[in-house]
């Protein structure tokens, strides 16, 4: 890992080329993490959770999410390709699985392995866990990195709801390096991904030390070089993950997958925080499962992806359609090593101070400047809204004259008083 | 430090705005995950309860290092039975709000399970006051 990625493990990132300074962006963060700065965006990073609604509404395409370029992957000895489900959303239905997956092959991988096909797996151990009696429902299912560091950050009561399992594209790399080439050499595993997020947990993991990956590729990066690859790739039969590992790029998919009838199923991070909150007042008591994924539509809806998140939906359906229930592959059992090993921990990034008495004294200030700005959030500051704007004052990164209006104040009342001081005259003229 | 709010019912749809927003204030302070989840139940339920059965009231929290206290007062119809009130099940929701869900009878007990002191008092005609301590 580099020095920069170790300091801050965040996918998202700005080019200020692109970055005209307005603040379309601020607006939509969920956590309030972005500031505008000297005309250009400026991601607080402790508090990013990595959603991409900042990638997504950027008019200019001034976020993007770092991955890795294809590049990553010279220097392997087997290069193997890890592919999750959504990839298959992104091409018309007439092209089968197995021609995109061969177009994988013919862009210098040596070998595939579905990321659908360790869904499954997760799908059959989230069952394992609703079983157990003394199961913490409803269990949130952890596969969207962007909820999971939401809960952390703004719902920390709701940890033990969480799923402690491994995502899919861990479980995917892990069985290509211990179970399909135990003990070999140069063996490296590359995801390619919808996902700004999985970019991220790639880097700094939640609820495991280290990542099996060796890479991370931006769908979007690979597209149009995987386009040309497979009208020319011969098709070779690849293809193995049934309906059950598909589903998990969309909605609702790991509820159909699971069967769960006690579940709810919510994309788009707002809707997710809706959620949430309601969990979190006591709520949804009766419900065994949550999925819970930031993007619209869910994974399909990635800010990584070139298709419109609906359509590519119902392309997914149709190739659900056709595929088989399971996998028809070797079952990877046993898996007790699916669990998480690290305990995923409530993120502070929020609290004004660690000395409460200092914070609740910094809130009464907070709550005072706020009810003196004018209320219209309008963005001109560079803070998301008056209430930020307030909290940035008195945490000490912005001043009350960043509020146009407060400017417009000042500059009006000392224009007043310069008037004024110029009407005075010298006690001996003034007659 | 204290905060108040009005709550208002006439739009369902702001109904939980109250304790969304203390919630919001308490995570900033610093205070644990159970804490803050115990005053977000104990909020919410206190806020429904004055939108479905009252018109409306005041909310008031009055936070400190070692404890949440919140007091709900309104002008609404009041209580006659506090005793069956509390009873899990039990509830007089107009059949608007329990055809959105609510209304299941569990407001007050839920209050009082995530509370550390909880008192209630209430006159019919009057109104009903609800005093509830969350230690931290």
């Amino acid at each position: 890992m580099s020095d920069e990625a170790a300091a801050n493990p965040h996918s998202v990132r700005l080019d200020p080329e692109k970055c005209v300074g307005c603040t379309t962006c601020i607006k939509k963060c969920p956590t309030e993490a972005i500031r505008v700065r000297k005309g250009k965006a400026y991601i607080l990073s402790e508090r990013c959770i990595d959603c991409g609604e900042c990638i997504r509404t950027c008019p200019h395409g001034a976020k993007r999410a770092v991955s890795d370029p294809l590049s990553v992957i010279d220097g392997f000895r087997v290069k193997v390709a890890v592919p999750a489900p959504t990839l298959y959303s992104q091409f018309d239905e007439k092209c089968s699985v197995d021609r995109v997956l061969s177009g994988l092959l013919e862009l210098g991988f040596d070998e595939v392995f579905e990321v659908a096909e360790a869904a499954e797996i997760v799908t059959g151990a989230t069952r394992r866990l609703l079983e157990k009696p003394d199961a913490p429902l409803p269990l949130i299912s952890s596969a969207c990195p962007a909820v999971v560091r939401l809960i952390q950050l703004r719902f920390p009561s709701l940890i033990p709801h969480l799923a402690p399992l491994l995502p899919p594209m861990e479980i995917a790399a892990r069985i290509v390096k211990e179970r399909l080439h135990p003990g070999e050499e140069g063996v490296g595993a590359f995801f390619i991904t919808p996902c700004a997020g999985k970019v991220t947990v790639t880097r700094a993991p939640l609820g495991y030390p280290r990542s099996a990956l060796d890479g991370v590729i931006g769908l979007r990066d690979i597209y149009l070089p995987l386009r040309a690859a497979i009208s020319q790739a011969p098709e070779r039969h690849i293809a193995r993950a049934g309906r059950r590992g598909l589903e998990w790029a969309r909605t609702e998919g790991e509820s159909d997958a699971l069967g769960e009838r006690r579940s709810i199923s919510v994309d788009g991070i707002s809707h997710v925080i809706d959620v949430l909150e309601a969990l979190e007042n006591g709520k949804l008591q009766d419900l065994a499962y949550i999925e819970a994924l930031a993007c619209p539509a869910g994974c399909v809806g990635g800010p990584l992806t070139v298709e419109n998140p609906f359509i590519a939906r119902t392309r997914l359906r149709n190739r659900e359609e056709s595929a088989p229930p399971a996998a028809a592959a070797p079952a990877y059992e046993p898996l007790e090593d699916l669990a998480w090993t690290k305990k995923v921990e409530p993120l502070t990034a929020l609290v004004l101070d660690p000395d409460m008495l200092k914070a609740m004294v910094m809130m009464e200030e907070i709550e005072l400047r706020a009810s003196q700005l004018p209320g219209l959030d309008c963005g001109s500051c560079g803070a998301p809204s008056c209430r930020a704007l307030a909290e940035d004052i008195v945490r000490g990164t912005a001043v009350e004259s960043d509020c146009v209006f407060k400017l417009r104040e000042k500059v009006r009342s000392l224009a007043k008083e310069l008037i004024e001081l110029e009407e005075r005259q010298p006690p001996g003229l003034d007659r | 430090m204290k905060l108040r709010f009005e709550v208002s019912d006439e739009d369902f749809s702001l109904a939980g705005r109250a304790s969304s927003e203390l919630k919001r204030v308490l995570a900033r302070l610093g205070f644990g995950p159970e804490t803050v989840r115990r005053a977000s139940v104990a909020a919410y339920e206190g806020e429904i309860n004055m939108v479905i059965h009252a018109g409306g009231g005041v909310f008031e929290a009055e936070i400190e290092t070692d404890r949440i206290v919140l007091n709900l007062d309104d002008s609404g119809p009041g209580i006659p039975d506090i005793g069956l009130a509390m009873t899990e099940g039990w509830s007089t929701a107009p059949e608007r709000y329990r055809e959105l869900g609510f209304g299941a009878g569990m407001g007050l007990p839920n209050m009082k399970r995530n509370c550390d002191e909880f008192d209630i008092r209430s006159e019919v005609g009057v109104g009903t006051w609800v005093h509830m301590v969350i230690k931290a």
